[in-house]
């Protein structure tokens, strides 16, 4: 049999170089890799403006700390966000695991661990109710973690109806430890754990119903399960959170977690995913809530006036959000 | 399998559809329509747009369960509860849209959900996937696509061929294709089939749809004539006329009327001096009113080039147009469609370029006259919207159950006329037609024809690009055959043959070379 006649497209018979390539698929991250630099050179440079000195280890300490549960929170809002779908009772779900350690963490380390583990699963089981409620109900993802917010801040409510509770030394330790940054260590674990959800039939599932459900479908793929279990993956992600949370705080708030909601999706944002689903990076995400750790930072040091600090986050969220999308766009024309 | 085991089933049908039906909102998409496949056979549907082919394709490929009917398959009945069940017993289908993920890399795309698994960890070994979808693809002897770019950053010709690889890399029993060669450039076509070829040598049985006679004839070892709904007749030897009256009810010769006479006083509409841009090289030429200037080559040679920068969609980088003798400058379709300017565009791929597929036929109807003749004080005047809508269906004769309907769901003939109508409506002085009628059903084309000379005659002056020589020779008034970006040449009256056009767009003038004389 002669050789198939090889095919070359009249005006473009190259093809382009890989790193293109690359950088057209994840024009996102490297633009929030961008974004995080430049945030971390205006921030120290407002320091030491301000405090004559470099910020030490005590301020990355404490930023990687509080950014933390937002990172968490941020993850699970990707996942869900990547179906094209959204998830609103991630601060319902945080609020809720919080509480739950806050009242039953012991001190012995199979306390620790038990109820660590129970927390994960009162974590999934929200998620669970999302995923279905979503998929077999047929509902819109906005409504039904609307309502489930609300309802999972009850019980939060009901299970610590005042601030309080207790959380013991060495769970602090362990998560939020102030001796240094060792947290990191867990953002590099996520980022493991992402690169192996990338290459499994659920990563693959969520991204191709992000894309098109229906194609994603006519190819095999469990549509139904990749959903579901992207709402439980969200759930047990924002009960990450809620611990880290918890152990940040060294007591539990069943109201403090409210605001993961809103920042999660402004983070995952910022990290370079696609509301419109089936484009986004777990990683890009964490970077998103650091980056948003620095706004506040900057406007903090800037002397801003409490009063005004959303109104400037509002403004830099816009700014950034216009910056990715127009330079995005740029970029994929000029390959 | 025996031999004789073998032998026996040469002669029997690998899929059979018995008597199926379908209906789409009420309006009856297939009606107790049958086909028999055999193996190792490539086996054509033809019909105009709308006469159930792509329905009976995605019925017997598992898209769409038929409301009567029965699907055999090798002898028993079968029924699919989705594409994915008609894959596991050997039933590939490309569809007309395409079914790949945009942001995914065409190496996902092609092993999704049988993607290859590292051995220690049992996850996607993705370096190995890029590595076999790089020798699937130059296996089948395409080089030019690069496995590790995004399915959104590749053309849609090069989207096309992915598709069509993947559903031949499931080695399939029986392969579905339906309007394959409708976004693929030529060289892309003679690839097809020759996989075809090849896939048949093996005793794969293809089913595939096309409205261009010439594929149909070099390749189909059957041809079944579709006709509302339904198949009319089964055929191994027809002749096109045969073909197109069992179709239609109508003959080739009375598919091009006569073109009307020109007025050889009519002012210029439109004048280009020394237009360039990036695939665009001193492109002069002249336009008068009522006049139909077809625009011919090979694909590739600048005609979009031209067409995107008279409408203001590329920028021209030197040259002047001027409109009824006012020199004009055209940055954006906005002002292409300005007042005093006047010039519309419909393109070819109105998919993507034109139609919104979820909004209804009138709305894309009135949507570049919304701001104009259908606005009162910045209100939509909507009696008027209707009227003008529903005139203009009857007028174009848009098969649709109402103008209310979703265009997405009309055929791909009808989605035609409604863009025609959207550009009718807004009365445009210069009408740039970019190869309307591709993919488009002879009773349609005829329609277009008959409604491009009536535009013609009333003094609208029309810029005619069509990648079908045979159409330019008998539509137009003069014709410009670019080749590398620039006018090669201009056939006039008598000149203008078919023959004449392909010739003219591949000479090679080079003197150099010595193959001047070889087209000719």
């Amino acid at each position: 049999m002669p050789p198939d006649p090889a095919i070359t497209v009249a005006g473009r018979p190259f093809r382009r170089p890989r790193w293109k390539l690359l950088l057209a698929q994840n024009v996102g991250l490297a633009l929030a890799v961008v974004m995080l630099i430049l945030s971390l050179v205006i921030y120290c440079v407002i320091y030491v403006a301000a405090q004559h000195r470099l910020p030490g280890n005590f301020e990355l300490t404490s930023t990687v700390n509080t950014t933390m549960p937002l990172a968490f929170a941020s993850i699970a809002q990707t996942i869900v966000v990547l179906t094209r779908g959204i998830d609103l009772s991630v601060g319902g779900v945080v609020d809720l695991s919080n509480a739950v350690a806050a009242v039953k963490l012991g001190d012995s380390l199979g306390s620790e661990i038990l109820w660590s583990l129970v927390v994960l699963v009162i974590g999934a089981t929200c998620g669970l109710v999302n995923g279905l409620l979503v998929t077999l109900g047929r509902l819109q993802p906005i409504l039904v973690t609307l309502a489930t917010l609300s309802i999972y801040q009850g019980i939060a409510i009901r299970v610590l109806p005042q601030p309080g509770g207790q959380i013991p030394q060495n769970y602090t330790d362990a998560f939020a430890s102030i001796t240094g940054p060792w947290s990191l260590l867990y953002v590099i674990i996520v980022g493991v754990l992402w690169w192996a959800f990338r290459r499994s039939s659920l990563g693959v599932g969520v991204f191709a119903i992000g894309n098109d459900e229906t194609a994603a479908s006519a190819n095999g793929v469990a549509v139904r399960r990749a959903r579901i279990l992207a709402y439980v993956l969200g759930g047990v992600f924002s009960a990450i959170s809620g611990l880290f949370l918890a152990a940040s705080a060294t007591a539990g708030d069943a109201t403090t977690g409210n605001t993961y909601t809103l920042t999660s999706i402004v983070a995952a944002v910022l990290g370079g995913v696609s509301l419109f689903g089936g484009r986004g990076n777990g990683v890009g995400a964490i970077l998103g809530a650091f980056i948003s750790t620095m706004i506040v930072n900057i406007l903090f040091f800037a002397h801003i006036n409490p009063l005004y600090q959303s109104f400037y986050e509002g403004l830099f969220l816009v700014l950034a959000v216009v910056l990715v999308g127009s330079v995005g766009r740029l970029m994929r024309k000029a390959m | 399998m025996t031999d004789a085991g073998h032998a026996a089933l040469a002669g029997a049908p690998f899929i059979e559809g018995i008597g199926l039906s379908r209906a789409y909102g009420g309006v009856r998409a297939l009606h107790n329509a049958s086909l028999a496949v055999l193996p190792g056979e490539v086996h054509a549907l033809v019909g105009e747009n709308g006469a159930g082919k792509s329905t009976l394709i995605k019925v017997l490929g598992g898209r769409v369960r038929p409301d009567s009917g029965e699907i055999r398959l090798r002898g028993t009945s079968v029924s699919f509860s989705g594409p994915e069940a008609a894959h596991r017993v050997g039933v590939q289908t490309v569809f007309q849209e395409l079914t790949l993920l945009p942001s995914l890399t065409v190496a996902e795309n092609l092993f999704l959900s049988r993607e290859p698994r590292s051995r220690l960890t049992h996850l996607i070994d993705r370096r190995a996937m890029g590595r076999r979808a790089e020798e699937l693809l130059t296996g089948m002897g395409i080089d030019h696509i690069d496995p590790l770019a995004a399915v959104e950053d590749i053309s849609l010709s090069e989207r096309q061929l992915v598709e069509i690889v993947r559903a031949i890399s499931h080695e399939p029993d029986i392969l579905f294709l339906d309007e394959p060669t409708s976004s693929l450039v030529e060289r892309e076509v003679v690839w097809l089939f020759e996989q075809i070829r090849r896939l048949r040598a093996r005793g794969t049985a293809m089913v595939f749809t096309s409205h261009r006679w010439n594929e149909v004839r070099s390749i189909a070892d059957r041809i079944t004539v579709f006709r509302n709904g339904g198949d009319v007749g089964t055929f191994t030897d027809i002749s096109e006329d045969d073909a197109v009256s069992l179709m239609t009810g109508r003959h080739v010769e009375t598919l091009y009327p006569p073109v009307p006479a020109l007025t050889a006083s009519a002012p210029i509409a439109l004048e280009t001096h020394h237009l360039a841009s990036a695939h665009l090289h001193d492109v002069s030429l002249q336009l008068h009113a009522g006049e139909i200037l077809g625009v011919g080559g090979l694909a590739g040679h600048g005609h979009r080039a031209l067409f995107f920068t008279l409408f203001g969609a590329d920028r021209a980088t030197s040259g002047t147009i001027t409109v009824a003798g006012k020199q004009v400058s055209i940055r954006s379709p906005h002002d292409a469609m300005k007042r005093g300017v006047g010039i519309a565009l419909v393109p070819e791929d109105r998919k993507t370029e034109g139609l919104l597929l979820r909004m209804s036929v009138r709305d894309n109807m009135t949507l570049a006259i919304l701001r104009g003749r259908l606005s009162r004080m910045g209100f939509l005047r909507r009696a008027e919207e209707k009227r003008l809508s529903s005139d203009l269906s009857r007028q174009l004769r848009i098969k649709t159950a109402g103008p209310h309907i979703a265009v997405g769901s009309l055929s791909g003939g009808n989605q035609q006329k409604v863009l025609l109508g959207r550009w009718l409506l807004a009365e445009p002085r210069i009408l740039l037609l970019y190869d309307v009628t591709r993919g488009v059903d002879v009773s349609t084309k005829a329609e277009i024809y008959a409604l491009i000379h009536r535009l013609a005659a009333e003094g609208k002056a029309i810029l005619f690009y069509s990648s079908d020589a045979e159409e330019l020779a008998h539509l137009t008034h003069r014709v410009l055959v670019m080749r590398e970006g620039r006018i090669a040449a201009a056939l006039e009256g008598n000149a203008i043959t078919a023959e004449a056009i392909v010739s003219a767009a591949v000479r090679d003038t080079s003197p150099a070379s010595g193959r001047g004389t070889h087209a000719a």
